[in-house]
């Protein structure tokens, strides 16, 4: 049923090897590793997310990112620790394991305790890591292009030669606030990666069904900003060289671009979902059987004798007793205090010693 | 003590912050070569460069949210609205983003950014232009909210925002503009959150902020000049963080309030104000409440009409004649 947009610009190019990829055919067994386990470590983590959240300790939503671990694990593997930045939105557990934030700082978020990364104010949805060039996790649906788009324009401004990567999900393309950004991007020449991760369905929307024209990223055309598309995004490879790409024509020269991944996530929107309104049950079991983003990286790895069935074994334990242990780290991680519910609004009432104004901040 | 226009103080505030901090950059609709669509930030962009002075296309959602953005990583970005009514359009970065983005992180990013403009009607401009939004900015904790009245409050103000870690939302008045006052050169810095008692009174507090606190002290002269009514008149000048102390200290003194201001009444500052009085000083009121405020609906264009729908010297007077009844 679904029409699939025209072919992109690589795809008809059968001799695009990403894996020969100058960014991935200089990876030692070690660097391969690491992305692996880097999503490996992502997938445990949410299951276990899933769990808690079955079992009441998780409230609100949970948006899971099973299905499209290797766009986290990518990106974030050929970002420049120091002068590159990341925003994205509400679906942000891949990215913040992707940064190096620790499972039990997330779990705890989630669990709305104290130890969390965001101190239990922001929940599943707003993590937030600045010492890692992690800006967040953002609940409105394209509400933090703006956002990344001012984080480019900062480096800009300052000399600093970086680069944004913003995410928004394929729902997020059709919101006004996207495209001014888009076109304030293009216009003032900012270093920003628009990156669509197209999971193919807005919530319970498919992409036919909310999006006009060819493909999301062809709309760069209108700003007259480059864009690509990954066909194949749970293709680890494919998504770093095209995001390295990216990136460089960002640091280089100070040109912004729209990069669509492809992908496809398996749970619902967020768990609260019914997820079986718009999409057939086969249609998932096909993907996950044909396209796994972490099958595809550990039979790839298997060939090259870089994994073997112990180190799987292995390494799939490590994530699984991590997981586990954030949840109990969460589990006994005390809950922020009546008084924590005013700290952290004003900037001035947290650094009393150097407040310049007076007054009533407060009315309660 | 040299004496300059509401607009100029603007500018000069502007001027002595862009060469104070590199970090600061003004932006904005028209605010360069144009010379502002009022004229406020006229010649900056000659004496700054582009980098510093930042044209905008019309896209207040992107620009506003690009403020915050920059503001996470250290920059100060100055946006000037052409009309303040144009926040509405970039409501979601202002309230959903720049409000929120500390708290939602736990403290650990702040956004530093002002949003200026004028908000106020009687130009006859018609109501999407004509919003007075003090209370709907002030209800989000986290957002400021400052409210100039004089040239020497809009510099003096206006350099405490610019400092300030914290977002704030510095309104204006487009009639205001126009109007002179003493003005110190150089550092003059008025802390936010700090009314201002502009003429000493005996009989009843008339207590607001912008234009109408200016309409107050001219209804205030007219009420001792003809009613031997002696009038406190206080200034706001800051609505979050909101001086509290001031108001009460002149509740308690003369036991009769008068609450004015431009905006609609339902849910407005003096709404708020209103309950903070009868929370605090309830056994010094010796009447009830009353206000002056915009009659309530949307703004009218018709000139004449548009006179009568905006508190007024009249309107206050007699107000304050009922008060004190």
């Amino acid at each position: 049923m679904s029409k699939k947009p025209p072919s992109t610009k690589n795809a008809p190019n059968y001799a695009y090897d990403a894996r020969r990829a100058t960014i991935n055919a200089r990876l030692d067994g070690g660097e391969q590793l690491a992305l692996y386990r880097v999503m490996v470590r992502i997938r445990r983590f949410e299951e276990r997310c899933l769990r808690a959240y079955q079992q009441g300790k998780i409230g609100g939503f949970l948006h899971l990112y099973i299905g499209q671990e290797s766009l986290a694990a990518g990106c974030c593997s050929v970002m420049d620790r120091k002068t590159d930045h990341i925003i994205t939105a509400y679906r942000d557990h891949g990215h913040a394991i992707g940064v190096g934030m620790s499972m039990n700082e997330l779990m705890a978020e989630n669990f709305g305790k104290y130890t969390g990364c965001s101190k239990g104010k922001g929940g599943s949805m707003h993590y937030f890591d600045p010492t890692r060039n992690f800006w967040g996790g953002h609940g409105i649906v394209g509400g933090q292009i703006p956002l990344g788009l001012g984080l480019a324009y900062a480096l800009k401004y300052r000399g600093i030669k970086g680069a944004c990567m913003a995410f928004m999900g394929d729902g997020a393309v059709n919101q006004g606030a996207v495209h001014e950004s888009y076109n304030l991007a293009a216009l003032w020449d900012l270093p920003v990666v628009f990156i669509i991760e197209n999971n193919g369905y807005s919530m319970g929307t498919s992409q036919e069904r909310s999006s006009a024209g060819p493909s999301l990223a062809q709309r760069a055309e209108g700003y007259g900003m480059n864009w690509d598309i990954a066909d194949n995004g749970h293709d680890v490879y494919e998504v770093r060289d095209k995001v390295d790409r990216a990136l460089r024509l960002a640091r280089d020269e100070s040109k912004p671009s729209i990069l669509e991944i492809r992908t496809y996530r398996y749970r619902g929107h967020s768990v609260a979902d019914p997820d079986s309104t718009y999409r057939e049950k086969a249609e998932i079991e096909e993907y996950k059987r044909t396209k796994d983003p972490i099958m595809a990286l550990q039979n790839s790895l298997v060939v090259e004798r870089v994994l073997t069935d112990e180190l799987i074994k292995k390494i799939d334990a490590a994530a699984r007793a991590e997981a586990e242990t954030s949840a109990l780290f969460a589990e006994q991680s005390p809950f922020p205090t009546p008084e924590d519910i005013k700290k952290d609004v004003y900037w001035e009432v947290d650094n009393p010693a150097d407040r310049k104004s007076v007054g009533s901040l407060f009315f309660d | 003590m040299p004496v300059i226009t509401y607009r100029e103080a603007l500018r000069h505030a502007m001027a002595e912050e862009l060469d104070r901090d590199p970090n600061v950059v003004i932006m904005g609709e028209e605010i360069g070569q144009f010379h502002g669509a009022y004229k406020v930030t006229e010649g900056l962009l000659a004496k700054y460069g582009p980098k510093r002075i930042v044209d905008t296309p019309i896209s207040e959602a992107a620009f506003i949210g690009l403020g915050v953005g920059a503001s996470m990583l250290g920059l100060r970005p100055v946006i000037e609205l052409m009309f303040f009514s144009f926040y509405s359009v970039a409501f979601d970065q202002i309230f959903n983003n720049a409000a929120n983005m500390r708290y939602m992180s736990g403290g650990l990013v702040h956004c530093p950014l002002v949003i200026r403009g004028p908000a106020n009607g009687g130009t006859n401009v018609g109501a999407t232009h004509s919003h007075t939004p003090e209370s709907i900015a002030a209800y989000h904790p986290g957002i400021k909210v400052v409210v100039p009245s004089t040239p020497a409050d809009a510099k003096g103000l206006l350099k405490s925002a610019i400092r300030d870690n914290d977002p704030v939302m510095f309104m204006e008045n487009t009639i205001l503009y126009g109007e002179t006052g003493e003005v110190p050169d150089g550092e003059h810095l008025v802390p936010l959150g700090l009314a201002r008692v502009i003429r000493e009174g005996t009989h009843l507090s008339i207590i607001g902020h912008g234009r109408a606190i200016q309409m107050a002290v001219k209804a205030a002269a007219i009420l001792e000049e003809k009613h031997n009514i002696r009038a406190e008149v206080v200034d706001l000048r800051s609505i979050r963080p909101l001086d509290e102390e001031t108001v009460l200290a002149s509740v308690r003194k003369t036991n009769r309030v008068l609450l004015v201001e431009e905006a609609k009444p339902f849910c407005s500052v003096s709404a708020m104000l209103a309950c903070i009085i009868q929370e605090k000083a309830f056994d010094h009121l010796d009447a009830p409440i009353r206000r002056v405020t915009s009659v309530d609906s949307p703004a009218i264009y018709s000139p004449p009409l548009e006179k009568i729908q905006l508190p007024s010297v009249d309107r206050i007077r007699a107000a304050a004649l009922e008060t004190l009844k």
